[in-house]
């Protein structure tokens, strides 16, 4: 197996020229988006089967005239499928169409996807989407065709401000460390690592540093992000629990007649067919 | 509170009929099963009539699920793992799909032996297997073959509401109710359908009334679980999603469908109540739009 690869997005560097959208779509052949105008610079909307990098724009330019930004007038991030280590679309999957690669990323098996769409279901984060034309579902790849061919994946070449880096994963997590020590340094209280542990989904092959709450981000916290099996346990004891019930109940109400043949129930219903 | 940020995976009108005949399907075998094991010969009638729906009930069901796939000639995917280097079965215990695909093929094979022997027990030599299947499934191995194929009857009227909740869907994923939830509403409705198929027949009569007061049963658990299902949604705060919208107006349409077989086990539906045709009709009204108001209001 090759070295787990990994993407830290460093998104207090991110400019927003979406270079990794563009990029993303050329290398791997997506089409283009209809033009829509929405909040802010974003005319992307979100991740789908299309769309396998997003970059959100939140504006926390401040009302009032200030001093200090501290880095927040816009938050800018280059969202992308995380790749987790405990991935909720692997776990549901089932026809195995989802896998970890041997760079320690999660694919989708197009021929041997069947387009049910559980995985969507599942996925914390909203990446997965559904192609109409395809039948299946798509979600950012990790460029794993120039994984194989040793170059790196094309959002992190493009981006012009090294905010998307790439390489072995546990060089990236020395990145992320010495740059979060650099802005702590700065005296940003706001910077904050999220999957770079194993806290979010037994730790994110491609994670963040943020400059607000992850929720901000549309990424769940650490409470949050939980898997869909978790539900396994509940969900069955609650049927058996309620099988259990509802087989006593059958049999107390068709042996209730055999104590009482003649009773007035009997006599009601032949009445009724007389 | 729970937070999500999730797409919904746009399961609709397919999977709304697939999740309301897998729960007639399973719910009839299963009562035509607790006929067969444990009530009286004056219940054979029905029992077969249970057994005869259950099986083009559930055929109906792989062909809605596999039109709901973007890859309808995949569907044996499900099944058969085709991933280069690793042939052979697909199975994943913890996935309630891959569960429910193989619990669905294996409940389909037990709904037709047992469509089979109920077609040679209502007199019909020229049903396919003629008599074999009444040879096969008497005495000791029937019953085991009976109770097994009950097992999974409640299985299949059930998973799906699991299969929901394992997800990180808002409403679906913030419950542990919906598995049993779905049982007895399933149970409900089977009760109420196969009653009102009762009154199409002459040797049914002391068995009909028994199957309303079942379906109390069944409709009073169902009510304790919808009680319990909220308060599961208030606690993780997503109760205000599931009532918003017209969403309320189907849960109260929902708890009104209810109130027939409630009425009748309290013995306030007097004769005209419990006898109505019209009370299988809400029933199976209401099992519809309980099943339609939590596929649809989680992904609106």
């Amino acid at each position: 197996m090759a070295e787990p690869v990994g993407f830290f997005t460093d998104t207090s560097i991110c400019i927003g020229c979406k270079a990794c959208e563009v990029a993303c779509k050329e290398w791997n052949q997506l089409p283009g988006n209809a033009p829509k105008f929405l909040d802010s610079f974003d005319n992307t909307g979100k991740l789908d089967s299309q769309n396998w990098r997003h970059v959100q724009f939140h504006d926390r330019v401040p009302e009032a005239p200030t001093v200090v930004g501290n880095g927040q007038a816009w938050l800018l991030m280059s969202d992308v499928c995380k790749h987790c280590q405990h991935a909720s679309c692997l776990e549901v999957c089932p026809t195995g169409a989802i896998v970890r690669t041997e760079f320690d990323t999660v694919f989708i098996q197009q021929d041997v996807c069947n387009g049910c769409r559980d995985c969507i279901s599942a996925c914390p984060y909203g990446v997965i989407g559904f192609s109409e034309q395809t039948g299946t579902v798509h979600k950012c790849t990790f460029c794993y065709d120039r994984l194989q061919a040793g170059k790196m994946p094309a959002c992190a070449q493009a981006c012009p401000t090294q905010s998307i880096q790439f390489g072995p994963l546990s060089e990236m997590q020395k990145r992320a460390d010495a740059r979060m020590a650099t802005l702590q340094a700065q005296g940003s209280t706001q910077a904050q690592l999220y999957g770079r542990d194993d806290k979010v989904y037994g730790g994110l092959n491609a994670f963040f540093l943020l400059m607000d709450k992850p929720e901000v981000y549309g990424l769940p916290n650490q409470q949050n992000a939980v898997l869909p099996r978790r539900n396994n346990v509940g969900g069955y004891l609650g049927i058996l629990v309620t099988a259990a019930l509802g087989m006593v109940a059958g049999v107390v109400a068709f042996r209730q007649r055999l104590d009482n043949g003649t009773g007035p129930r009997q006599a009601a219903s032949a009445g009724r067919k007389s | 509170m729970a937070e999500h940020f999730v797409k919904p995976p746009n399961w609709e009108w397919y999977i709304l009929g697939y999740f309301f005949l897998a729960g007639l399907a399973g719910g009839s075998y299963a009562i035509a099963a607790i006929l067969r094991l444990w009530g009286s010969p004056r219940d054979g009638a029905i029992a077969r009539i249970g057994f005869l729906i259950a099986f083009p009930l559930v055929i109906v069901c792989p062909i809605l699920l596999t039109l709901d796939l973007g890859q309808p000639g995949r569907f044996f995917h499900m099944l058969v793992s085709t991933t280069p280097g690793q042939s052979g079965l697909m199975f994943k215990y913890w996935s309630p799909m891959s569960v429910g695909s193989w619990a669905l093929l294996i409940f389909g094979f037990f709904a037709f032996i047992s469509f089979l022997e109920a077609l040679a027990l209502e007199q019909r030599p020229q049903a396919p297997g003629g008599t074999a299947p009444v040879s096969v499934l008497s005495g000791g191995f029937g019953r085991a073959f009976t109770f097994v194929g009950l097992l999974l009857g409640l299985f299949i009227a059930s998973y799906t509401g699991v299969l929901l909740s394992v997800s990180n869907q808002p409403i679906w994923s913030d419950t542990w109710t919906l598995g049993g939830l779905f049982l007895a509403s399933a149970l409900s409705g089977s009760a109420a359908l196969l009653s009102w198929l009762a009154r199409r027949r002459r040797d049914t009569e002391s068995t009909e009334r028994n199957l309303q007061e079942a379906d109390g049963y069944f409709a009073l658990l169902e009510l304790v679980l919808i009680v319990i299902f909220f308060i599961t949604l208030a606690a993780t705060g997503t109760i205000g999603r599931a009532l918003a919208g017209p969403w309320l107006l189907i849960w109260v349409l929902v708890l009104a469908s209810l109130i027939p077989p409630l009425l009748s086990l309290a013995g306030r539906g007097g004769r005209a109540a419990s006898t109505a045709a019209v009370v299988p009709v809400i029933v199976l009204i209401g099992v519809l739009l309980m099943r339609f108001v939590v596929i649809f209001s989680a992904q609106m």
